[in-house]
């Protein structure tokens, strides 16, 4: 079936068969893969995008239910070639991430949470990643990745007499 | 894990999807997908085709509503349960339902999962089944073009299994408003991680009288048996007393003396009996003490 | 900076590189690798315990749409050889397909290629396969019952391994130990379980006979395990090492899907590629870990001092052979643990099941062996009313005894146990820990402290292998890298193997511009294909520190030999005057008199005038190390050098248990680690952290669940339970650098830290917790509803 989708701001009409999940759909069709497959039932979080700017399970959906929300990956966080974003680059600060697959979806897990909540406490930090399953770093890093990158931007905007 | 294939259709309004469902066996409503989807992926569900009632406007809503039974709370089927999780009219007026459901698998699955997919696809461990069975919530389901009403009591028969007609779709659940000064609601569960499906749950929910004796009181336990259960023996028991610990825990105990517990992969069926009584003593104490004024305990959860 | 301080880049906070790549989504992994006209596979799975192989009908399958091939696993046989093993098993055969018979439930029986993966499982439900049950088991100590079911009839027994060591005089100390004590551990069926799962893409070239692979694999000998197999030249089988690889630790071995793969695009013509979905992952992807039985008895004083042990391990390693026996084997060279134990008798028993094969999981063994001697070390204060951290000292190894030789031959390099204890002590002292427990006890609860002192064996060294099999007579481990700067003066270094997470190519950087003295930043890593490459032992054995930072510190070292000697040759001064210093050769004598690195390399390659006699143009050099105190073969008595590293780790953590369900929280962590030299402390760190959390989910979650009938019930993630950040608490790790005198910066391996010791840890906090209601458990994973049924038994016991 043909459907329209509109991902990381880009509306792209496409072909799908309606048993395609999202998340094949974003892999296979539109050739973003960022999103990755863990568990494809719902469980390890790997797919994670964003979907109407809230974090959802990419393998949890088909794709033809997607057509008229506005779907973001990682790719579409990503400033530019080459450049990353204050919570990617927290995330290399900190090393909060090993082998990468877990990655994006973390990536995107903070970038809602920082949106909704700009200092959030570990405690939120916490419970904001908990949907998604790392078997690599323990989360510590991840952890510290967030609490930095909120730093980091809420520093941002501030006047220099206030960063010290 | 890809999905046996399927027709793919988006419903307009709700008698369109009820038609399609009236006339197709092989057919199944998706909401919002988080159980159906797993199960299709693995092939332990093959519809063969899909009816998408998530666009439907008219069913995603919170409102008050007021009835012959009382004030209640109307929740459309589809109304997402991060909606309802953060709505302040659930938080004020159905406090129970406001506490239970932070407890429903994650964030990014309540992004999409929707109260009335919760109900209708009748996990015994749903936390929404078990806060409508205590609440005495109301149900109402669409079929062939008329709206019909079945207790939330009424409606869970087996695991997974409701009396939901084929052909008929939930629209909606209405949460009765308890009116009163002295309201307090208490909830916990069990489970290994703490996002997992409860091993054991228990929702209570009590108004204490001027002097903090009990006026009414609804308990009821969840993801001990097929489907949730109402303790209405023990909230007997329970009534015009002080909810002393003591009382409650052998009040629960004899109520739940002669059910047959679910035993499975990571809770025995005497672990679940056990955890029950524990579960319902933590619930209604904690209901006690916010009906006292205090907030209950910030973790509604034992993990 | 370092502790010892005269590092420039080595131990210093520096980013990791990979991480760039990662957090954009921007990693290279084998699911996102598409060939043109590739094919998909997915395969059929047995649903029975054990069966045999009546008849397969392929042609409904076949004549669906967008289907192009079912293999079935006669065919397969008929082409390829048996996947090799490290134990001389013949009549254990293990196949990419069950051929005949299926050995258990989920073994792979046939494959379906087709135009996707969608069409190819919707085939793969339309094959019949007609099936006979067979009798089967499933417990390892059943399977050493003489009479019961075969799993492979022609090998006569369901015994693969039974070898009994005995290092020292164990009945004479035994006889002279006032107190005795045995027990039974058992360590449960779990496993490494990476959140990628394994996937292969394989294309044959016919016209230039060459196979390319990219895998996410993980695997010593990869590429001739594919050769062999595939019976075609290892000339012909082109890895590429440039696949990022989602997570291993250990169990991405899928030799068995690239042969099946492999023979598939050699068939067929055109590229197939198999990604495991979840389910054929957790049931079939031969990437269980270790199920295994511990019969332990130790002799001890009443001072606590251990004389002696007897170890009886018994492994359930599932259909097949695979690695898994060989777990049995490397914990030999840690087998005291950080104890002096005057001798030791160990028994070593592999036997196959039918349960799903395992394959070679995170710390090969020695986190069940641990867990085996922490719970003595524990039980042992209890008999004697001691304090467990108490006994533990006073069998500790001292820092003045290193290096140490412990009974089974292997000599440790060093340590400093008792000032990493000391330092673990000194920020939380261990009476306020006691006093936090009795007063968690006072609320009601259970509460129960849990230390566990454990080596990481680290280094590799494949000698278990001929201590297992003397057949084999394998005594290096070796790893390389070549280094080459080119003539605009750019350094690129290479590695010859994949990664899973572990930095590798940050490690390389940091080595190299350490002793070249450049910054690490400019030292391009690149990863050869196979047939470009160099040898590797890969990531496995808590290694690649040790190995790929010694080859590469030695390549480095060749070339800042080579470009001082090229200065003090063109500057006209003797050797031992010249002095390297951030890429520029000086006359010590006559600093102003220099030559700059662009000159040096100018000399290298354009001025052979100018270069020393004998020399090579050009700057390209390469090392093949050895791993440090390897090759030698074991003694006839069962004596070797195992790993030449140790690291050491101190766990010390408080637990709370609900006693009314059985809940346990972790509410304190601390752990005391000494690695040596820590190359990139972020990297260590984060390596730690994640062993930790893997070893909560080994002791508290993780089961690969069978039910009466066979089957795998914990095949999903929704009953194979991984930690979330819910259940990894914060963790203070406390950190000392004891260097090995064995490795080229003093380092020792990581990969396998936090893991070797928080099963034991928790083990042993939650018997403290439930001591006082006369109970104990030894089985993992502790899961909540069995802790809670013993509990609630015990209290109702007592009359609570």
């Amino acid at each position: 079936m043909r459907i329209e989708l509109k991902v990381n701001g880009m509306l792209r009409t496409i072909e799908v068969e309606p048993r395609t999940t999202l998340l094949d759909c974003l892999r296979d069709v539109l050739d973003l893969k960022g999103a990755h497959a863990g568990c494809e039932h719902g469980v390890c979080g790997a797919c994670t995008v964003l979907f109407d700017g809230v974090a959802v399970r990419a393998c949890l959906m088909f794709a033809a239910q997607a057509a008229g929300s506005e779907i973001t990956t990682v790719e579409g966080i990503t400033p530019g070639p080459g450049e990353l974003s204050p919570i990617q680059d927290a995330f290399c600060e900190t090393h909060g991430t090993q082998c990468g697959y877990c990655t994006p979806a973390m990536v995107l897990v903070a970038h809602a949470l920082l949106a909704d909540n700009p200092a959030p406490t570990r405690e939120e930090i916490v419970e904001a990643i908990s949907g998604n399953i790392c078997r690599c770093t323990g989360y510590a890093q991840i952890v510290e990745a967030i609490a930095l990158a909120a730093e980091h931007m809420r520093g941002v905007n501030r006047p220099p007499s206030l960063t010290k | 894990m890809k999905a046996a294939p399927f027709e793919y259709y988006r419903a307009a309004d709700i008698d369109e999807a009820c038609a399609m469902l009236a006339a197709d066996d092989g057919a199944r409503l998706i909401a919002g997908g988080q159980t159906l989807v797993p199960m299709m992926v693995m092939r332990l569900a093959r519809p063969t085709r899909l009816i998408d009632i998530n666009r439907i406007a008219t069913l995603s809503y919170i409102r008050q509503e007021t009835h012959k039974d009382g004030e209640g709370v109307a929740i459309g089927a589809t109304t997402r349960q991060c909606v309802v999780e953060r709505d302040a009219t659930v938080a004020a007026k159905v406090p129970l339902l406001a506490c239970a459901i932070p407890n429903i698998g994650h964030a990014a699955t309540r992004a999409r999962g929707t109260i009335g997919g919760s109900l209708a696809n009748a996990d015994p461990a749903a936390e929404c089944a078990l806060v409508a069975v205590t609440l005495d919530a109301v149900l109402s389901y669409r079929e062939g073009g008329k709206t019909a009403e079945i207790p939330a009591r009424e409606f869970f028969v087996g695991p997974m299994v409701t009396c939901l007609p084929a052909g008929a779709c939930l629209i909606s659940a209405r949460f009765p408003v308890w009116q009163g000064d002295k309201i307090g609601v208490g909830f916990h569960e069990v489970n290994a991680r703490r996002s997992d499906f409860a091993f054991v749950s228990a929702a209570a929910q009590v108004e204490l009288g001027a002097d903090g004796t009990c006026k009414r009181i609804a308990i009821g336990v969840g993801a001990a048996t097929d489907f949730p259960l109402r303790l209405a023996s023990a909230e007997q028991q329970l009534k015009d007393t002080a909810l002393d610990a003591k009382a409650v825990t052998a009040a629960v105990r004899e109520a739940i003396a002669d059910i047959e517990p679910l035993s499975d992969l990571h809770a025995s069926a005497e672990y679940r009996r056990r955890a029950a009584v524990h579960l319902v003593t933590r619930a209604v104490a904690d209901a006690r003490t916010h009906a006292l004024g205090t907030k209950p305990q910030e973790k509604s959860h034992a993990h | 900076m370092s502790a010892t301080g005269h590092h420039r880049y080595v131990s210093a906070d520096l980013r990791v590189r990979e991480d760039r790549r990662f957090v954009a989504g921007k990693g290279n992994f084998v699911a996102d690798i598409e060939l043109p006209n590739m094919k998909h596979v997915a395969v059929v799975t047995c649903p029975h315990a054990a069966a045999r192989i009546k008849a397969i009908d392929k042609r409904a399958a076949l004549a669906m749409p967008g289907v192009h091939y079912v293999l079935d696993g006669a065919e397969l046989a008929a082409a390829t050889l048996p996947l090799m093993t490290g134990l001389d098993t013949p009549n254990v055969p293990r196949r990419p397909l069950a051929f005949e018979t299926a050995r258990y439930s989920g073994e792979w029986v046939a494959a379906v290629v087709a135009d996707t993966r969608a069409l190819a499982e919707d085939a793969a439900e339309a094959i019949e396969i007609d099936y006979e049950a067979l009798p089967f088991v499933l417990d390892a100590e059943q399977a050493l019952e003489k009479g019961g079911p075969l799993v492979h009839e022609a090998h006569g027994s369901n015994v693969l391994l039974d070898k009994t060591f005995v290092w020292g005089e164990v009945e004479k100390d035994f006889a002279a130990s006032p107190r005795k004590l045995s027990l039974r551990v058992k360590w449960g069926r779990s496993s490494t379980v990476p959140i990628e799962t394994f996937g292969v893409v394989a294309s044959w070239d016919p016209w230039r006979e060459m196979l390319d692979v990219h895998a996410s694999i993980q695997m010593p000998r990869y590429a001739d395990q594919i050769g062999v197999a595939l019976k075609i030249p290892t000339t012909s089988v082109r890895v590429h090492y440039d696949v990022d690889v989602g997570g291993s630790y250990g169990v991405k071995r899928g030799i068995k899907h690239t042969v099946l793969c492999g023979y598939l695009t050699r068939r067929l013509g055109f590229p197939v590629r198999l990604i495991e979905d979840r389910l054929e992952n957790m049931r079939g992807g031969d990437a269980h870990g270790p199920e295994r039985l511990f019969d332990v008895e130790v002799a001890f004083d009443d001072q606590g001092i251990v004389r002696s042990m007897k170890m009886r391990a018994l492994e359930n390693v599932g259909a097949y052979a695979g690695r898994s026996p060989f777990q049995l084997g490397k914990p030999i060279g840690a087998i005291v643990g950080p104890y002096k134990i005057n001798s030791v008798e160990y028994r070593a028993i592999a036997v196959v099941t039918n349960k799903t094969t395992q394959d070679a999981v995170r710390g090969f063994g020695q986190g069940p062996t641990n867990l085996a001697l922490e719970r003595c070390m524990d039980e042992i204060a209890n008999v004697l009313g001691l304090d467990p951290l108490e006994v533990r000292q006073r069998n500790l190894i001292r820092h003045d005894e290193f290096p140490y030789l412990i009974p089974s031959g292997t000599t440790y390099d060093s340590g400093n146990y008792e000032t990493v204890i000391g330092k673990v002590l000194a920020d939380t002292g261990y009476d306020e820990l006691k006093a936090e427990r009795d007063r968690l006890r006072g609320e009601g609860k259970l509460a129960g402290i849990g230390i566990a002192a454990c080596l990481e064996p680290s280094g590799g060294n494949a000698t278990f292998e001929a201590l297992l099999n003397p057949a084999i007579t394998t005594s290096t481990f070796m790893d390389s890298c070549r280094i080459n700067i080119d003539g605009l003066g750019a350094i690129t270094a290479t590695m010859h193997t994949t990664s899973s997470g572990q930095g590798h190519e940050t490690l390389l950087g940091t080595v190299i511009g350490e002793v070249l003295q450049v910054d690490p930043e400019i030292v391009r890593v690149t990863r050869p294909d196979s047939l470009n490459s160099l040898p590797s032992g890969t990531p496995v054995g808590s290694r690649m520190a040790i190995m790929l930072g010694g080859a590469a510190y030695h390549a480095a070292h060749k070339l800042k030999d080579k470009l001082t000697a090229i200065g003090a040759h063109d500057l006209g001064i003797p050797l031992a005057r010249a002095l390297y210093k951030d890429g520029t050769v000086s006359d010590r004598e006559a600093p102003q008199n220099k030559r700059s690195w662009a000159e040096l390399v100018q000399i290298a390659y354009r001025n052979y005038h100018r270069m020393p006699e004998g020399f090579e143009p050009g700057l390209s050099v390469e090392h093949v190390y050895q791993v440090p105190t390897g090759g030698t073969l074991p003694t006839k008595d069962g004596r070797v050098q195992m790993y030449p590293c140790f690291s050491f780790e101190f766990h010390l953590l408080l637990i709370a248990i609900d006693p009314d369900l059985g809940t346990p929280e972790i509410v304190r962590y601390r752990l005391g680690h000494d690695c040596g030299t820590q190359i990139n402390p972020k990297i260590v760190r984060g390596m730690t952290m994640g062993g930790i959390a893997h070893g909560i989910g080994a002791a508290l979650f993780e089961e690969f669940a069978y039910n009466d009938d066979g089957q795998l019930i914990a095949q999903t993630f929704m009953d194979y339970l991984l930690p979330s950040s819910h259940e990894v608490p914060a963790v203070d790790i406390v950190d000392h650098e004891t260097p090995s005198p064995y490795t080229v910066l003093g380092q020792k391996g990581s990969g396998e830290s936090g893991y070797l010791g928080a099963p034991a840890a928790i083990a042993n906090a939650i018997n403290d917790a439930i001591r006082p209601l006369g109970i104990a458990i030894n089985t993992l994973p502790i899961k909540v509803s069995k802790l809670g049924d013993l509990i609630a038994e015990a209290s109702s016991k007592k009359g609570n």
